[in-house]
C-alpha cells in the first residue's frame, strides 16, 4: 500500500472513531432489528449485512471480508478467484485518449471489455458504447446511432466514438452519491465500493456520459467465462441491485498492464499512460495534437482525451 | 411519569376508536388491505428478482416510482398552505382544518419514504442512509439532504398532531409556546423539502430539462395547487360524514388562495416553454419529446397536453368567483388540478428529463404491471395511515373523546 492511501486510510478511520462504537452499538440493535433483512443467513450473512464503507475498513476487516468473497465466488462458479485489494501507486495518474481519426467502430474493444470485466452477459451490461456519427454533423447526438450493424465498417461519410467512463476530474457521480459508495481514488480512477453501494442510481442520473450502468437482474456470468484475476474495486463478480462502471482496468492498470480494450484495438487508436510524467506518450498527445473533451462545457473536467492523430 | 401513563391510556383508548366503524368504513378499510397485499406481493417478486421486472433501464433509471415520490412531496409541503392562514393571520376556521393538513403531511411523507424504500436496488443496506448508523455523504449529496429534510418534517407533524390531539385528549389547554414555534418552523421546513426535491433534479447539469433556475419555484407553485386540492374535496367528504363543521367560507377561502399558486404555476411553465423555444438550443430535444414526439416516439404527448389543458380549466374554474363558490364546479376544478399536476410530476418531469439519454438514444419508459401494483400498495398505505389517524383525531376534535383525566 502506498504512503498516500495508507495515510489516507489511517486519517478517515481516525476521524470517525467516535462515531465508530456509536456505530458499532446502534448497528447491533439494527442488526437485530433486520436479522430477517440479511440477504444470507448466519453469521456469514449478517458480517455482510453490517459491512462498512470500504474506506473505513482496517487492513484486517478488508483482509477478512475478501477471503469470504472469494469462497462465495467459489461456491458460485467452482472457480477459485482472485480479489486484489492494490492501490493507487504514488506519482501516478491515468489518463486515455482516443484517436478520432483511426477508430472505425468494429467494437473489438466492447467485447474485450466485457471478457475482462465480467459483466452480467444476461441481462447483458457493456461498459463502452460506440457512437456512429455523420462527419457532415460533427458530434451531434441527435443523429447518433449506437445500434449500427452495417455488414462493414467504417461506412462512408462517418465516424466512430468510443464512449465510456471519463473518469472526471470533477465526477458528478462523486458528488450526488448520498452515501458515498464511490469516490476517486488517488490514480484518477473513480470507483464504487459494491458492498455500500444501496442502489438508488442518483450517480446515473448525474452522469454525462451514460457509463454507469445498473444490475437490473441477477448478474450472469456462465464459470468458463468468468476472468478469476480481479480488483475489489473493479471486475471481482458483482451483487443484483449496484451500479458499476468503467475503472480503467483497475485490476491492470494498478499491475502496469494495459486496460483490455487499449490492448486489443487493432488501429491503435486507443492510448493510456500516466498524466504526471512529462516523458509519456499520453503527454506527448496532449501537447501535440489536436484534443478536445467531451460536453467540456459541462466542466466535469474528463481524463478521457479525444484527439485528431492525422 | 404521569404524563407517561396517561399517554399511554391515550393510545389504549384509541384503538377501539380505530375498530368501530359502519360498514362503509370496513369496506373502504378492507379494500385498501387488498390492495397493500396486492402491492406487497408485487414488490416481494420485485425483491427476488430484482428491478429487472419494473420496466425503468440504464437509459430511463428512475421513472414511476419516483415521479410519485416527487408529487407526493409536493402533497407534504402544501399544508402549510393551511398553516400560514390559521396561525400567522389568526384566522378562525381554517384552524381545525390545519389539524387536518398537517394529518394530510403525514400521511403523504409516508408514502413518499415508501416510494423511495421501493425504488433503491438494496433495501437490505437502507441503514446505510440512517445518520451517524450510515454515512451520509453531506454537504455534497442533495439526496442526503433529502433525506434528512423529509424525515424531520415528518418528524416535526408527527410531533405537533400527535402533542394537539393529546392535548385536547387530556382536556388540557395545549401550551402556546411549545406549539406556536413548531408549527411556525413547519413553514420553511415545508418550503425546505419541497425546494431540496427540487435542487435534487435542479443540480444536475447531465440533464438540462431539470437544469433550470425555476425548477424549485415551480414545484412549490404546483404543490400548492394539488395539496389543496386533496383536502377541498376531503374537507367535504368529512362534513358529510361525520359531524365535523367546515365552514363553507374556510373552503371558499382555500379555493381562493388556490386560483393564485395556480395562476403563477402557469405562469412560471409559460417561462420555461418560451425559454426553450426561443432559444431554441439543443435542449429544446426534450421539451420536443414531450409536448410533439420524437422520431416516432409520441406515447407521453397526449399526457403533456392533458395536463396542460387541464391545468387552464382549472385555473379559469378557481378564478372565476362564480364557479369558484358553485361545489359542482370546485369539485371538477379539484379533479383537474389533481390531474394536471400528478401528469406533469408522474409523467412529465422524470421521463423527459430522461429521454433522450445523455448520449442520444431514446429508450421508450412505460410502467410495468409490477410499478402499478408497488404503487398502488404505497398509495394504499398512506389511505390507510390517513384513514386511521381521522378516526382518532376527528373525535377528538369534536369532542367527543376526553380522557380518564377526571378519575
Ligand atoms: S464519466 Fe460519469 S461515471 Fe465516469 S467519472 Fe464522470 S460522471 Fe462519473
Ligand atoms: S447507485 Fe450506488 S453509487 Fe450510485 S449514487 Fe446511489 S448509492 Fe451511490
Amino acid at each position: 500500500m502506498s504512503d498516500a492511501t495508507s495515510r489516507s486510510l489511517r486519517m478517515t478511520r481516525r476521524g470517525l472513531r467516535p462515531a465508530g462504537s456509536r456505530r458499532a452499538f446502534l448497528g447491533g440493535a439494527l442488526a437485530a432489528v433486520a436479522g430477517a433483512l440479511a440477504t444470507g443467513c448466519g453469521r456469514e450473512g449478517m458480517e455482510a449485512f453490517l459491512q462498512h464503507n470500504f474506506r473505513e475498513l482496517s487492513r484486517d476487516e478488508l483482509d477478512r471480508i475478501i477471503k469470504r468473497l472469494e469462497g462465495e465466488a467459489k461456491r458460485r462458479y467452482g472457480k477459485k478467484i482472485r480479489i486484489g485489494k492494490e492501490p493507487a501507486m504514488q506519482g501516478v495518474v491515468f489518463g486515455y485518449a482516443l484517436d478520432l481519426s483511426r477508430c472505425i467502430g468494429c467494437r473489438r474493444c466492447v467485447h474485450a471489455c466485457v471478457q475482462e470485466n465480467n459483466p452480467s452477459r444476461s441481462p447483458e451490461i457493456q461498459w463502452i458504447r460506440v457512437l456512429q456519427m455523420e462527419k457532415e454533423k460533427g458530434v451531434d447526438l441527435e443523429a447518433a446511432d449506437a445500434y449500427y450493424n452495417p455488414e462493414e465498417v467504417p461506412q462512408e461519410g462517418h465516424f466512430y466514438m468510443p464512449v465510456q467512463c471519463q473518469q472526471c476530474k470533477n465526477p458528478p457521480c462523486v458528488k450526488v452519491c448520498p452515501v458515498g459508495a464511490t469516490w476517486k481514488d488517488p490514480d484518477g480512477i473513480v470507483v464504487i465500493d459494491y458492498n455500500w453501494c444501496i442502489g438508488c442510481r442518483y450517480c446515473m442520473a448525474a452522469c454525462p456520459y451514460g457509463a454507469r450502468h445498473f444490475n437490473w437482474g441477477e448478474p450472469t456470468v456462465q464459470p468458463a467465462d468468468l476472468n478469476p484475476e480481479t480488483h475489489y474495486l473493479g471486475n471481482r463478480p458483482r451483487p443484483k441491485g449496484v451500479v458499476e462502471k468503467c475503472t480503467f482496468c483497475i485490476q491492470r492498470t494498478r499491475k502496469g498492464l494495459y486496460p483490455a480494450c487499449v490492448e486489443v484495438c487493432p488501429t491503435g487508436s486507443r492510448k493510456f499512460g500516466n498524466l504526471a510524467d512529462p516523458k509519456s506518450e499520453i503527454r506527448y498527445i496532449l501537447e501535440n495534437k489536436r484534443v478536445f473533451v467531451f460536453k467540456g462545457e459541462l466542466n466535469t473536467q474528463p481524463k478521457f482525451f479525444y484527439f485528431y492523430g492525422v | 411519569m404521569e404524563t407517561l401513563r396517561t399517554f399511554g391510556h391515550f393510545t389504549i383508548d384509541s384503538l377501539p376508536l380505530v375498530l368501530k366503524g359502519d360498514r362503509y368504513y370496513y369496506a373502504w378499510v378492507a379494500f385498501l388491505l387488498l390492495l397493500m397485499a396486492l402491492g406487497g406481493f408485487a414488490y416481494a417478486g420485485q425483491v427476488r428478482e430484482g428491478l429487472i421486472v419494473t420496466n425503468m433501464r440504464d437509459q430511463v433509471s428512475w421513472g414511476f416510482y419516483i415521479g410519485n415520490f416527487t408529487f407526493l412531496v409536493g402533497v407534504a409541503a402544501a399544508a402549510i398552505m393551511l398553516v400560514i392562514p390559521a396561525y400567522v393571520y389568526h384566522w378562525g376556521p381554517i384552524k381545525e382544518i390545519t389539524l387536518l393538513g398537517e394529518l394530510l403531511a403525514v400521511s403523504a411523507l409516508v408514502m413518499c419514504l415508501g416510494f423511495v424504500l421501493v425504488d433503491i436496488g438494496r433495501v437490505d443496506r437502507f441503514w446505510h442512509i440512517i445518520p451517524f448508523v450510515g454515512r451520509l455523504n453531506l454537504p455534497s449529496s442533495l439526496l442526503a439532504w433529502d433525506v434528512l429534510a423529509l424525515n424531520g418534517y415528518l418528524l416535526l407533524n408527527w410531533t405537533v398532531v400527535t402533542y394537539l390531539l393529546y392535548c385536547s385528549y387530556t382536556g388540557k389547554e395545549y401550551n402556546k409556546s411549545v406549539v406556536i414555534p413548531l408549527v411556525l418552523s413547519s413553514i420553511p421546513m415545508a418550503v425546505s423539502i419541497h425546494t431540496v426535491t427540487a435542487f435534487l433534479y435542479n443540480g444536475l447539469a447531465a440533464r438540462p430539462f431539470w437544469n433550470s433556475a425555476i425548477l424549485a419555484p415551480r414545484f412549490l407553485a404546483s404543490a400548492f395547487c394539488s395539496g389543496p386540492a386533496i383536502l377541498l374535496i376531503l374537507l367535504q367528504i368529512l362534513r358529510r360524514t361525520t359531524r365535523l363543521k367546515v365552514q363553507d367560507e374556510a373552503i371558499f377561502k382555500v379555493a381562493e388562495l388556490m386560483a393564485y399558486t395556480m395562476g403563477f404555476n402557469l405562469l412560471l411553465t409559460v417561462a420555461e416553454v418560451f425559454k426553450e423555444f426561443y432559444s431554441n438550443t439543443e435542449h429544446l430535444v426534450f421539451i420536443r419529446y414531450l409536448f410533439f414526439g420524437l422520431k416516432g416516439h409520441n406515447g407521453l404527448v397526449p399526457f403533456a397536453w392533458a395536463s396542460i389543458l387541464t391545468g387552464v380549466v382549472a385555473f379559469l374554474l378557481f378564478l372565476i368567483p362564480k364557479t369558484r363558490t358553485n361545489w359542482v364546479t370546485l369539485n371538477i376544478g379539484c379533479v383537474l388540478i389533481y390531474a394536471s399536476v400528478y401528469i406533469e410530476k408522474g409523467m412529465a418531469l422524470i421521463i423527459p428529463g430522461l429521454t433522450p439519454d445523455v448520449l442520444g438514444d431514446i429508450y421508450v419508459y412505460r410502467p410495468s404491471l409490477t410499478e402499478l401494483l408497488v404503487a398502488a400498495g404505497i398509495f394504499a398505505m398512506g389511505f390507510l395511515v390517513f384513514t386511521l389517524m381521522l378516526k382518532i383525531a376527528v373525535p377528538i376534535m369534536l369532542g367527543e373523546f376526553t380522557g380518564r383525566k377526571a378519575e
